[in-house]
């Protein structure tokens, strides 16, 4: 008998335990999702963020709120690997600040989006009748408005901040889940082993939660990497508009909104935090898409 | 469509023609009905929209008394105030007279620019479709041909630098881009102008019409004029394209890969049709309404790429409307532009679904 974890434990065609099937289908996933170079340099790209972001305070090489008037907009230098913003803190060591933020705000969207999307699509596709038309009624009203707008609004009536922007996120981001995980449910609604699981008496709660949402999760995986891309955009785009993270807090649209106006000159000072949310961006991007190939082939 | 109306067998017989008759009917009354029910949802969503736009203005921390008294009126002024505003009654009263302006078109004053919102929207509105359409236009003739060759060119060098290009175009915030094409096209080569609409010796040189400054100068016939409008167009037009350049392509690539593989195609083939022919006759004429179908929904996503856009370019349409009115806490002309932006939104779906129906023969 090979040891649990080994390679021929998880390859093994017989597995002798519902673990042990559950994990060798996840490293065939695994696996398969390797063999995409792409999707593997958007794995590497989001853990040196995350790694940046935990380390902060190591990896900065000046305090990033220590303003310097003398040394300002200064070019990258040994000193200021980056150069410096318009008043004269060092960039990179806001960038690696900048990450907590950013990724911070798209882990408090997702964590607050996800669950809540699947449970109610999986609620109303379930239940069906009034319950599902209504629900579904309302994500029409949410789909209504474009995200940015909306999130606008939410924010306009909160208050400008990081908080706000990531209620308002969460507020607008939940309807499409909500119908994909609806969608997911409906496909396996009347299939037997829902009908068996009722036989034996599972309340609808437990079909649902243990049954059902399961279905749906893979799904929602990859929708929820490919929209992180879009998280970050929106929240950078709030910050940017001054209604995201407000400065001094180093939130990489908000760094670019307030020194935008040196673009003609000092062009690095505002787009290097941009490039900064393109490279965060696309890396989920590229996950997402690979993700997609391995956990749902039919959307190729 | 030809192939399939040629390839159907001979005349049917009299009790075929009958029951078809009858099949045709019903599917009339089927589609009749899913018209109402779609027609039905539509005051639904409308009343959705007006509905959480209204719940947004009342949550709000700015208080409307104070933003139009000043915070230091006496009391008996705020609470005249108050009443004259309807705020002392519930709730759902306040959402009926809200609904009842509404319906007689009245969204209230904007506090920074003394204007009915409405009449702010009506000047602001035409700048932002001009953009938008620009935008689309540009989008399409370029996503399209993109999209078709990378799927033609399946697997190959073209396909995987489209695909970069498409998931680096969707990674690339819209804002970072106008800022750097600023400082290329404006600082660096000097062939762009810079932000605005117009330059200025041709400000008020043109009377307005429409509001579209390309088609007003047309109209007026004067060149220069046209000259320097479709000048300061093409910059931000240019990015707002790039922004859902990418979205089309893709698409058309996932369609067309969808068309190649079909039997008919093969088929084509076998019958010795050039490849050309086969590819733009056959294929890409099929997937000629979802692609109609995506452009239209990219149409409308535009808007919310228009708000960043039009920051950056200092372009004077509804998104720089909305932005400015949100930084001055100026909450009748948000949320007017809110509840604008949504009913557009609306619109171009249904439209979407519209042309659909319409284009699609397998949908009748």
């Amino acid at each position: 008998m090979s040891k649990p974890f080994s390679r021929d434990w998880l390859l093994s065609d017989a597995p002798q335990s519902r673990a042990q099937a559950a994990w060798g289908q996840r490293y065939q996933a695994w696996l398969a999702f390797r063999r995409n170079g792409l999707a593997m340099a958007g794995l590497v790209v989001v853990t040196a963020l995350l790694v940046i972001a935990l380390f902060a305070p190591w990896l900065a090489t000046h305090d990033p709120g220590a303003q310097s008037l003398a040394n300002r907009l200064a070019r990258p230098s040994t000193a200021h690997w980056f150069g410096t913003d318009e008043l004269g803190r060092d960039l990179w060591s806001r960038l690696v600040y900048g990450a907590r933020i950013t990724l911070g705000m798209v882990v408090s969207v997702v964590v607050l989006v996800a669950p809540v999307g699947l449970l109610v699509g999986c609620a109303a596709g379930y239940a069906g009748g009034m319950l599902d038309r209504l629900l579904m009624r309302v994500t029409d009203i949410f789909l209504a408005f474009p995200r940015l707008v909306l999130a606008l609004a939410f924010v306009a009536a909160l208050k400008p901040g990081v908080e706000s922007a990531v209620i308002a996120i969460a507020l607008t981001a939940w309807p499409p889940y909500a119908r994909l995980a609806r969608a997911e449910t409906l496909t396996v609604r009347n299939a037997d082993f829902i009908a068996a699981v009722r036989m034996i008496g599972a309340s609808p709660p437990r079909i649902v939660l243990r049954h059902i949402a399961p279905v749906a999760v893979p799904s929602l995986i990859v929708r929820v990497t490919l929209d992180m891309s879009s998280f970050i955009l929106t929240a950078a785009g709030l910050g940017f508009l001054g209604l995201g993270a407000q400065p001094p807090l180093p939130e990489w649209g908000t760094m670019i909104a307030t020194s935008r106006r040196y673009i003609l000159e000092q062009w690095w000072v505002p787009l290097i935090p941009g490039i900064a949310i393109f490279l965060a961006s696309l890396a989920f991007n590229l996950i997402g898409d690979g993700l997609r190939d391995v956990l749902d082939p039919k959307q190729r | 469509m030809t192939e399939a109306a040629s390839g159907r067998a001979g005349e049917p017989l009299a009790h075929d023609r009958a029951e078809a008759r009858r099949v045709r009917v019903r599917r009339f009354l089927a589609r009749l009905r899913a018209l109402a029910a779609t027609a039905a949802s539509i005051p639904m969503t409308l009343l959705g929209l007006v509905l959480v736009t209204f719940l947004i203005g009342r949550v709000m921390p700015v208080d409307p008394v104070l933003a139009i008294v000043g915070d230091r009126a006496p009391q008996e002024v705020v609470e005249r105030m108050r009443i004259e505003l309807g705020l002392d009654r519930p709730l759902y009263e306040q959402f009926l007279r809200y609904l009842a302006d509404l319906l007689r078109g009245d969204l209230g004053r904007s506090v920074a620019t003394t204007r009915l919102v409405t009449e702010d929207i009506v000047r602001f509105l035409p700048a932002t479709f001009e953009l938008a359409t620009a935008a689309i236009i540009l989008a399409a003739l370029i996503g399209v041909p993109l999209g078709v060759v990378a799927a033609v060119r399946q697997g190959s060098w073209l396909d995987q630098g489209v695909r970069i290009f498409c998931l680096a175009g969707h990674s690339l915030p819209v804002f970072v881009l106008g800022l750097a094409s600023l400082l290329v096209f404006y600082v660096w080569l000097g062939i762009a102008p810079g932000p605005g609409r117009q330059g200025i010796f041709f400000q008020e040189a043109v009377p307005l019409r429409t509001g579209i400054l390309t088609i007003d100068a047309a109209l007026a016939g004067d060149g220069p004029a046209l000259r320097d409008a479709l000048h300061h167009l093409a910059q931000p037009a240019g990015v707002l394209a790039a922004f859902s350049l990418a979205y089309i392509a893709r698409m058309t690539r996932a369609f067309m890969l969808a068309e190649l593989q079909s039997e008919y195609v093969t088929a084509a083939r076998a019958k010795g049709l050039s490849e050309m022919r086969i590819i733009w006759q056959h294929a890409f004429r099929n997937t000629a309404v979802p692609l109609v179908t995506v452009i239209t929904l990219t149409y409308a996503g535009l808007l919310e790429g228009a708000v960043l856009t039009e920051t950056i370019f200092s372009w004077p349409g509804l998104g720089q409307y909305l932005t400015v009115s949100l930084l001055n806490a100026d909450m009748n002309a948000v949320l007017g532009a809110t509840l604008v932006v949504g009913l557009i939104y609306v619109g171009f779906n249904l439209l979407a679904d519209a042309l659909y129906r319409l284009l699609d023969p397998r949908t009748r």
